[in-house]
């Protein structure tokens, strides 16, 4: 093949690729128009897109002349000739302002000043933490309700079973949400001063983990272990929630429970600790 | 002609004939790894244009709603505002859905190529003297646009968004003194917040890619002022620059490549489904799901939370928690420290401050290759890390024994490759470098007679090996045609 002939089917190959990128920019459009399918439209918008990529770039390989070409570089530092020049410029105003030693120290104040008050606007951000994490919304005699707000009796959860549950009135208060877990009796082994924290095999804990806040979503009744699904931070159920692998550091704080005499759980009190991730003030 | 025209008016009013030409003859090398700068910057364009279509359709509030629309699985849940007008982009604004997954498509492509890039510069020492300050500029762009990526992820206000959110909060909350603060005032309260999601849009659509273009644009314009780093080669000297001229030639290939990402990001957001957040439902606290995996440039933070051990330190009435601290605020503070600083340590270390335009192999710079060999094998491990439930189902290995694995691999491996790639590279860079481009060897041929006879290579085979063969390059400002 001679040049001529190369340059008419590089054209041709050009042109066939534009041809192609139109067609894709009327298949787009026609898609549009009768009503849009994301799979077509994305595909006919990528042979559009690429039919006009190819036609460019096979134009720049074949039909334009391959010249490499070499320029200068230029030293990127200046000479000493400019940099006096440029010190010439500079110095004498330099010298009038440091003159002024007095009114520099006034600017400095001045310029400090503003920017300083130009900080507080950012305390309209946001409230004050104040004691936001250490409480929840459980109460003393707090009812213990499930997801749609029932409350929950003692018959409701068999052996094995678990249920997210929340304090009667606050289904929207998500660092109360709480795990409740039954075990049997025998199986309870509560830890020294909380015996009267799991009537009827009953044991309910902080679903908010106490690594980086993820709810604590997964327990396996056979080994009594609770999962954070996040990063896979462990807890032993009948060990006061105990971390046995991950990363978490401390056990998930325990919720103490009571029948009342209704025969509903009711929490004895708010948890004895905040619960979730810690935090500089924590304790 | 109409081009003429408009060429004459600009110029009659700027005197920019002398420096648009100075423009048009500006030297780009041909080598293609200096095309992974422009893949992101591609990504960039294709990021504002559908961004910009999706800001139309979204809206960033956290007011719960009950969704009545078109997608029935949904239909009679609550669900923010905010989620609810993604599920209308994705099923109820024509083209909305295609947009949202090339956006989506293009912010994941846009952070690999700026990483790839980044390696393409450290490995060949393209950082070095006069370049540490764009170097310093390139880093912040990555910064950000990882800062961006992650904000854009947060807005849907989805299940897996959620948790992404509530782990942020958790690790602002880690830092020392000010992390309760901090949180607070960033997120407008407690987590979950209804303040979140508009400012995280503030920050997504307005304050950091204003930065990013207003970053970008110094990048480009230190590489221009600086001009192109080249590979060595035969006639490259340290005071001139060898390759395309940017007009028309560079500029053709660079269009069409632009129109090349375009198109595959165009068949990715058209074909590959990507954050289908109507199949993980609208965020409620309480709920979350097991193979929780964020984009994958946040992979190597959450691999880092999912490793480490569960410590903390209880003090004088404060708390520490290392275990959200380190991971989540010292790694990534010391990996960009260490990039920002890596042109001056380097400097320091070799006791080479010189003007550097000529690239190195990274073959002769054994100790830096295997720095960056061992700094990328300790994120990839801390990646992998943040799938290793993933990773333990798929494998059927116990994800304890997994974690156990990963944990001992991220203090054993990074050295060992760093080693390896060490002593490859003193192997390498023992013998003189020879390009492999043309080879041409001294042929023995055996005769009929048993004789051999031995063919020399002529003086134009050998010219091909010193490339003094090739048309010697004409000087940029000087066109020659065809």
């Amino acid at each position: 093949m001679n040049e001529s002939q190369r340059q008419r089917t590089a054209t041709r190959w050009i042109a066939t690729a534009f041809a192609v990128s139109a067609l894709g920019a009327f298949t787009l459009a026609g898609t549009y128009v009768a009503g849009g399918q994301p799979q077509v439209e994305g595909a006919s918008l990528a042979v559009s897109l690429a039919g006009l990529g190819t036609g460019l770039i096979v134009w720049a390989a074949r039909l334009l002349p391959e010249q490499t070409v070499i320029g200068p570089r230029e030293p990127l530092q200046s000479t000493a000739e400019e940099r006096e020049e440029f010190a010439e410029s500079f110095d004498p105003g330099e010298e009038m302002f440091g003159r002024r030693r007095f009114l520099l120290r006034m600017l400095t104040l001045a310029a400090g000043a503003l920017g300083v008050a130009a900080l507080f606007p950012i305390r309209s951000l946001g409230p004050s933490p104040g004691t936001k994490l250490k409480h929840t919304a459980w109460r003393k005699g707090s009812r213990v309700t499930n997801q749609s707000g029932k409350g929950v009796k003692v018959g409701d959860l068999d052996v094995g079973g678990v249920l997210t549950v929340f304090p009667e009135g606050h289904l929207d208060a998500a660092n109360a949400q709480t795990l409740l877990i039954r075990v049997g009796d025998d199986e309870v082994k509560p830890l020294p001063g909380r015996e009267t924290w799991s009537p009827e095999g009953y044991i309910a804990y902080s679903k908010v983990c106490t690594h980086a806040g993820c709810p604590v979503g997964l327990y396996r009744t056979d080994d009594h272990q609770l999962l954070c699904p996040c990063h896979q931070s462990t807890f032993d159920a009948l060990d006061g929630a105990k971390p046995v692998f991950g990363p978490a550091a401390r056990p998930l704080p325990q919720l103490p429970l009571q029948v009342d005499e209704s025969g509903y759980l009711v929490a004895q009190d708010d948890y004895g600790e905040p619960v979730g991730p810690s935090f500089w003030n924590r304790s | 002609m109409i081009v003429k025209r408009v060429a004459r008016f600009f110029d009659d009013r700027l005197r920019a004939s002398r420096f648009a030409r100075g423009v048009l003859n500006k030297v780009f090398p041909d080598h293609w790894s200096f095309m992974l700068g422009e893949i992101a910057l591609y990504c960039f364009v294709v990021l504002v244009g559908t961004g910009v279509y999706l800001t139309f359709f979204f809206n960033a509030s956290g007011r719960q709603v009950v969704y009545h629309g078109v997608y029935k699985p949904l239909r009679g849940q609550h669900m923010s505002a905010a989620y609810q007008s993604v599920v209308d982009i994705s099923f109820k604004v024509r083209a909305g859905l295609v947009m949202r997954q090339i956006h989506h498509w293009a912010a994941l492509v846009f952070i690999a190529a700026i990483i790839v890039h980044m390696c393409r510069v450290f490995f060949t020492g393209g950082f070095r003297r006069p370049r540490e300050i764009n170097w310093i500029v390139g880093v912040t762009l990555l910064l950000l646009a990882i800062a961006n990526g992650f904000t854009g992820y947060s807005l849907p206000d989805d299940q897996l968004s959620g948790t992404g959110l509530r782990i942020m909060f958790s690790i602002v909350l880690s830092v020392p003194v000010l992390g309760t603060w901090a949180a607070f005032l960033l997120f407008g309260g407690d987590f979950p917040s209804e303040d979140v999601i508009g400012r995280f849009f503030a920050f997504h659509i307005m304050l950091v890619p204003g930065l990013i273009l207003a970053v970008l644009a110094a990048h480009m314009a230190l590489l221009w002022h600086q001009k192109h780093t080249q590979f060595p080669g035969p006639g490259r000297t340290e005071d001139n620059i060898e390759g395309s001229r940017l007009w028309p030639t560079y500029a053709l290939r660079s269009t069409g490549l632009f129109f090349m990402v375009a198109a595959v990001l165009a068949a990715l957001g058209g074909l590959a489904q990507i954050n289908p957040v109507w199949l993980y439902g609208p965020f409620r606290p309480a709920a979350v799901s097991a193979g929780s995996q964020p984009d994958w440039y946040v992979g190597w933070l959450e691999g880092a939370l999912r490793l480490m051990p569960g410590w903390e330190l209880r003090a004088f009435g404060h708390t520490v928690p290392f275990n959200l601290f380190i991971p989540g605020v010292v790694l990534p503070g010391v990996t960009f420290g260490m990039l920002y600083a890596w042109p001056f340590l380097e400097a320091r270390f070799t006791k080479d401050h010189a003007v550097h335009h000529l690239l190195d192999r990274p073959s002769r710079r054994p100790f830096r290759t295997a720095f960056g060999t061992g700094a990328l094998t300790f994120y990839m491990v801390l990646f992998l890390a943040g799938g290793n439930d993933v990773l333990a189902e798929t494998f059927s290995i116990s994800l304890y024994a997994m974690t156990t694995v990963l944990r001992v691999a991220i203090f054993v491996l990074p050295p060992a490759v760093g080693f390896f790639t060490y002593r490859i590279a003193k192997e390498l860079s023992r013998g003189p470098v020879k390009p492999l481009a043309n080879p041409v060897g001294y042929h023995v041929r055996r005769d009929a007679d048993g004789g051999y006879e031995e063919i020399t290579p002529t003086a134009a085979d050998l010219a091909r090996v010193e490339g003094d063969a090739r048309p010697a390059p004409v000087p940029a400002d000087r066109f020659e045609g065809p």
